[in-house]
């Protein structure tokens, strides 16, 4: 088995040299192509292989660095729900941690005054997060570009500066909350790095397979159509402010949840994690890996979350190297490291079902523009074949 | 819902639209009646695309009405245009694109589906089913402007008349009762032209009315019933193209009159 996934890595890679067959070669490696039971036995294994890596990874890593792949696994859900807004529908929005922020406090005053348990907690903070997002984004849904940008910017500033100034005497102002009661599931407390790692990678495994079914459906192309040309999406029928909302609060909800899972894991909520700083961290992550792509906004968040973590030595460069590395990503490589593949349909079954350009023919029959062509009307050029073919020469 | 067969698909009555001083439409008027294809022609800059843009929704008419099928949808946004059953194709290519031609035809189906996020997350039943139904009808509408080999090629990779064709596509994949095409025959050749002279009538076969913006004479001479001109934004002369060809006013929006010809000859005013 090794020696085929070589093989076909190596395949790959002699591909992958050439210009536009790159894509081909990341489309592949996303949607491998079927190539019988061996293949399938390949990718099955692979992903025994990767599911045992991932359930075995705390022991190996110890407590300091699970804690690590915690922080990062929550950024790398965080930047999927932003991933909705400004991957798919390519909304420039840059205050995602104001959503966050309201997930967070929700569960933390619950908690703190109403003792409330945690998890209870959870749909509730996705739910507010929503609501403020739906609250927050109708009146500047309509608005383009940097436009949008700025004001999102202008969101979590406001956002931070209410919980700051200790709002309604609920937030405690700059020393925030202090949670003292954990997560708890069937009467196993979620305390220890260990706990949450597993916690948070369902909730990651969960986000992951939902937002790929969202992706690859109406909703996703509905979307991808705002962010192509949202004039042309208004004209053929696609409710385009409907759908920005929509992305909106979808991508807040999730935060809003996640601010659940950062409180209880964090256990003290205060305004300085949920700053404009941290909503740049994350649209980064999104832009850097590749807006639109699942496996790009989690390389993304591997890349900026961890690796300032892992050269820590390098500390005073730290920041020197990632702004170059933004630069040089912006001019080599603005799709994101790894762009979105290419949604497959499954249309064989309706190929030649419906004979081409039959109309056309039709009519050409009718008028008889062309007597030799009423004998056998398969042998008439379709209108494509003719566009192909005789068009060239414009 | 039945349709009675004396309302016209499309009235205009009495549209104005002014962009600052400039008075782009005019008091236009006309009809565009059931199964018709309709042309409008009027010199660059006469209010064409403006017209189109009124009666899609793009653009707020400052008076008059717009009657499709006896319902006034002036001032609808475009996307509620849509559902009602009026497609458009753009004088500018508008595709998606960066999205396979099968997704651009996908995006007319979208106004016809219901499904929404949770149903699409949760791969409900029906969901399904109207994901396969999209599919199928996405393929007939390929199929019907002979692009069906080219659903998974991106729209950005299709030639210039291929990519008026998807447009036209999309467009018919919304269920149109009325398709408003925006020069259809813009940059095509003249192979490509003919074979839109049917294409277009084999639309209108199937029961959808047709209005048509286009320079191309000899193919607005061809398949329109009734042309209407416009000339600084107020219709000049409507009729069968017959009698649009011999209507003086015509001739003189478009060639100019003697005395202007033969100042323009020798130069005298700039």
């Amino acid at each position: 088995m090794i020696r085929r996934a070589a093989h076909q890595l190596r395949r790959y890679r002699a591909r992958s040299v050439l210009g536009p067959e790159r894509y081909v070669f990341l489309a592949e490696w996303r949607n491998p192509p079927r190539s019988g039971p061996s293949g399938l036995g390949l990718s099955v294994g692979l992903s025994l292989a990767l599911v045992t890596m991932l359930l075995t990874l705390p022991s190996v890593l110890g407590l300091y660095w699970t804690d690590l792949v915690n922080d990062m696994m929550i950024y790398a859900v965080l930047a999927l729900s932003l991933n909705v807004i400004l991957g798919h529908c390519g909304l420039f929005h840059m205050g995602h941690a104001a959503f966050y922020a309201v997930g967070a406090y929700t569960t933390a005053i619950l908690a703190t005054r109403f003792d409330v348990p945690i998890l209870l907690t959870l749909p509730l903070a996705g739910a507010l997060a929503g609501l403020f997002a739906l609250l927050v984004a109708r009146p500047i849904i309509h608005l383009r570009g940097d436009y949008l940008l700025v004001v999102t910017i202008g969101i979590v500033e406001i956002v931070n500066i209410a919980l700051k100034s200790n709002i309604f005497g609920l937030t405690g102002g700059a020393n925030g909350l202090l949670i003292l009661n954990p997560i708890s599931i069937f009467g196993h407390e979620i305390v220890s790095p260990v706990d949450f790692y597993y916690f948070i990678l369902l909730i990651l495994a969960v986000t992951i397979l939902l937002f790929y079914l969202a992706q690859n459906s109406r909703f996703g192309r509905a979307l991808n159509y705002i962010k192509q040309d949202e004039l042309a999406a208004e004209s053929t029928g696609v409710n385009t402010a409907h759908y920005k909302l929509a992305a909106f609060v979808l991508g807040a909800v999730w935060a809003g949840m996640l601010g659940t899972v950062f409180a209880a894991k964090i256990e003290t909520v205060s305004p300085g994690s949920f700053s404009y700083a941290q909503s740049v961290l994350l649209f980064a992550i999104v832009i850097l890996g590749g807006p639109g792509s699942i496996t790009g906004v989690l390389l993304g968040a591997f890349l900026i979350i961890s690796l300032p973590e892992i050269f820590r030595d390098l500390q005073n460069y730290r920041m020197l190297v990632f702004g170059a590395a933004m630069v040089a990503m912006m001019i080599f490589r603005p799709q994101g490291l790894m762009p979105p593949g290419r949604r497959r349909y499954k249309v064989g079954q309706f190929l030649g079902r419906f004979p081409a350009g039959a109309a056309l023919r039709r009519n050409k029959q009718l008028e008889g523009a062309d007597p030799t062509a009423l004998t056998d009307p398969a042998d008439l050029p379709s209108l494509a074949d003719l566009a192909n073919g005789e068009g060239k020469g414009r | 819902m039945d349709r009675l067969p004396n309302v016209p698909v499309l009235t205009l009555a009495g549209l104005y639209k002014r962009f600052g001083g400039l008075v782009a439409v005019n008091n236009v008027s006309f009809t565009v009646p059931q199964g018709a294809i309709i042309g409008l022609i009027g010199p660059n800059g006469a209010g064409k695309t403006t017209v189109f843009n009124l009666i899609t929704g793009n653009y707020k008419p400052d008076q008059g009405a717009v009657l499709f099928e006896g319902r006034d949808i002036a001032g609808l946004k475009p996307h509620c245009v849509v559902e009602l059953g009026v497609a458009r194709t753009f004088q500018n290519i508008r595709l998606f694109q960066g999205m396979s031609a099968l997704e651009n035809v996908l995006a007319g189906r979208h106004c016809r589906m219901k499904s929404g996020v949770i149903s699409s997350m949760f791969r409900l039943p029906g969901q399904r089913r109207e994901e396969k139904q999209a599919l199928e009808r996405a393929m007939k509408e390929l199929a019907f402007v002979g692009l069906e080999k080219q659903y998974d090629n991106l729209a950005r990779n299709l030639s210039y008349g291929n990519q008026r064709l998807l447009e036209v596509a999309r467009a018919l994949a919304t269920d149109p009762r009325l398709l408003i095409l925006d020069e259809p025959a813009g940059g095509m050749n003249d192979q490509e032209t003919q074979d839109l002279v049917h294409l277009i009538r084999a639309i209108r076969d199937l029961g959808i009315s047709v209005l048509l913006i286009e320079h191309d004479m000899s193919l607005v001479m061809k398949i329109c019933d009734n042309l209407v001109v416009l000339e600084y934004g107020a219709v000049i002369a409507t009729g069968s193209p017959a009698e649009i060809r011999r209507n003086p006013k015509v001739i003189e929006a478009y060639l100019g009159t003697d005395s202007e010809a033969a100042e323009a000859a020798s130069g005298g005013r700039a």
